[in-house]
């Protein structure tokens, strides 16, 4: 038993290391001098350049217009990554509830052409949709950044599944209880999946903070630009004799990593419950 | 003339698949009155009592509650009350929370909610769960919220759909004894649907028997059980069920196989030449003397207070109860019959003749 766990305990700090290995050396490395970083590759250890580093990476302004910062780009990650997220829960809600409380003429039709439309990802819709944002003058905007991502075949599938799983005689109680459709939406359905919507918003989250081929299509004002898509604007700078400022780079990363670590982390109690169980 | 609560008229339902679930039911319930619908599974029940609730709609016929004709109203605006067989208490919300949701949708003011609650919380004994979540309750407290929340509501009628049968047999009979009394205690009409048979016997004050959507009896418990009005309704209420035999009729005797059974003292005269002859089970004795119709033992069930003779009459079975005190009869042995007992039904149509 004891032996058991001891080696449960090894495996698990080998796996944690693996992965962990090389986040570890991306951070400690972005804390040496680019100079250095250059010269002799990844490094371990503490550089001492830490603040001045990151404290450039946050407030340093650049870009084309001088006027870009770090901050600035987090806060667009942030802002396209919630509004994923929420987006997409508030819509596929919507969608499955539709679906599963309400007789429509061609109802389970309609639910089978979303979930068909999983067939389609962004990649190959990507110049209709393009086009459409375009004509709409959504292009530099943030509604053009999430709107045209916020429909969630897989979304829809989970809550459509959850609401199912919802007892017809709670529905029948509400009713008797005076709750029409709108509140039984709100009073019952919205808190009753609220570990779903807490893992669906973790994993949303994530998927939309990383987005980066949208973005590059749809933002080409320096002002909308977003942190993932920054690193790579940090490395553009390798033209002749300039050293591209690895440390920077890896300073951002590091910074565009921190977000969805900590969402997960915040909500991972949830985001495991609202996985395995499903409270009635 | 008692007033009445409830009056069913002509109730039809048919799905739209075009199955009849239930077909042209009259029933009363008056004020104060317990009414318990009793009948096997598919028998319309349930359907007759989600219709009275609102649940399903009306096909045809007439749902009139309080004086007025609830047909077409929704569930919350028909002063009905209902507790359902899983309870369907809201999982997500307080013990107090359950019970005043529906009243502050009504728009009740916050105080007269409050005093609605307590007042049921106390009559239910459930003041010291209030501000737990149903899932931290055992069944028998869940039960009770759920009947909190149908009291909370003062309605005109209580629906129960089977509420004691997620219980354990323990805790049934006590929950059922406890029903009774509330009732008794708030003296509001109430229609309880079970499939148990004893259920419906010690609770209800008039039991509609159902079967395939029809009725088939109405009647106190006393009038089910003593004098039933088909063989369904004799073979469906008492336990083990009424003996149940197919006789012909020759010379104002009932015959099977050879042996003569009594018929009732009120049926000399014109009776078809078959008919179902019927006996419940504790109202035959064994005779002592060797008098009686011949009766073979097969299997004998101890009971504790009573034992059960499985045996055959003829070729036809017959199950007798005599009380455990009695000495244990051998195995072949005879019936002493009072004809004052026997029920006759009509071998085509199950009816009481």
């Amino acid at each position: 038993m004891k032996r058991d766990r001891l080696r449960d305990h090894i495996v698990l700090i080998l796996g944690a290391i693996l992965m962990m290995g090389p986040i570890i050396v991306a951070f400690t490395t972005s804390t040496f001098d680019p100079v250095e970083i250059h010269r002799e590759g990844m490094k371990l250890g503490w550089g001492g350049n830490f603040l001045e580093t990151y404290k450039e990476v946050l407030f340093q302004k650049g870009g084309f217009s001088g006027e870009v910062t770090g901050a600035l780009m987090t806060m667009n990650s942030l802002i396209l990554g919630i509004g994923f997220a929420v987006g997409k829960i508030v819509v596929s809600m919507l969608a499955a509830y539709a679906i599963v409380y309400f007789r429509f003429p061609l109802g389970s039709f309609f639910f089978w052409v979303i979930f068909s439309t999983l067939l389609l990802p962004l990649e190959v819709r990507i110049l209709p949709s393009y086009e459409v944002v375009q004509q709409l003058g959504l292009l530099n905007t943030y509604t053009g950044l999430i709107l045209p991502l916020i429909a969630s075949a897989t979304g829809t599938f989970y809550f459509r599944q959850f609401f199912r799983s919802v007892p017809d005689e709670l529905l029948e109680a509400a009713r008797i209880d005076g709750a029409g459709p709108l509140r039984f939406f709100i009073d019952f359905l919205v808190p009753l999946s609220r570990t779903m919507i807490a893992a669906i918003f973790i994993i949303m989250f994530v998927v939309g903070w990383n987005q980066y081929l949208w973005p590059i299509l749809i933002t080409t004002d320096e002002h909308y630009f977003t942190l993932v898509r920054g690193i790579k604007q940090v490395l553009q700078t390798y033209i002749g004799a300039n050293i591209p400022d690895y440390n920077e780079a890896l300073a951002m990363a590091i910074l565009a990593m921190l977000p969805p670590g900590l969402v997960v982390i915040v909500f991972q109690r949830m985001f495991i419950k609202g996985l395995v169980e499903s409270e009635k | 003339m008692t007033e009445k609560t409830l009056v069913l008229t002509d109730v039809v339902k048919r799905y739209p698949n075009g199955a009849l679930a239930v077909d042209r039911v009259n029933v009363d319930v008056n004020a104060g009155e317990l009414v318990v619908f009793v009948g096997p599974s598919g028998c319309g029940k349930s359907t007759l009592l989600r219709m009275v609730a609102g649940l399903e709609t009306v096909t045809d016929g007439s749902i009139e509650l309080a004086g007025r004709v609830v047909n077409d109203l929704e569930p919350a605006e028909r002063d009905i009350a209902m507790v359902f067989q899983n309870y369907a208490l809201y999982p997500h919300m307080s013990v107090r929370k359950n019970l005043s949701y529906g009243l502050k949708n009504r728009g009740l003011p916050a105080d007269e909610i409050n005093r609605r609650v307590e007042e049921a919380a106390e009559i239910l004994e459930i003041g010291a769960f209030l501000d737990r979540k149903p899932s931290q309750l055992s069944g028998g407290q869940r039960q009770r919220v759920a009947m909190g929340r149908a009291i909370v509501r003062h309605p005109a009628i209580f629906l129960f759909d089977e509420p004691l049968s997620n219980l354990d047999a323990r805790l049934r009979n006590r929950m059922r004894v406890e029903i009774r009394k509330l009732q008794r205690r708030l003296n509001t009409a109430m229609i309880y649907v079970t499939h148990d048979q004893v259920e419906a016997m010690t609770l209800a004050d008039r039991i509609v028997v159902l079967n395939g959507g029809r009725v088939e009896q109405i009647g106190s418990p006393a009038e089910v059980y003593g004098d039933p009005a088909s063989t369904f309704v004799a073979s469906f209420i008492g336990a083990p069920p009424m003996n149940l035999i197919e006789v012909g009729i020759e010379a104002g005797r009932a015959m099977r196989d050879g042996v003569a059974l009594p018929l009732p003292p009120s049926h000399d005269g014109a009776l078809p030449a078959k008919a179902i002859w019927g006996l419940r089970p504790e109202r035959a004795r064994v005779g002592d003397d060797g008098n009686g119709i011949p009766f073979t033992i097969d299997v004998v069930e101890e009971l504790g207070a009573s034992r059960l003779l499985h045996g055959r009459i003829g070729g036809a079975e017959f199950t007798l109860q005599q009380d455990a005190s009695a000495p244990p009869p051998s195995q072949a042995t005879t019936l002493l019959i009072d004809p004052r007992d026997v029920h006759l039904f009509d071998a085509e149509t199950g009816k009481a003749l």
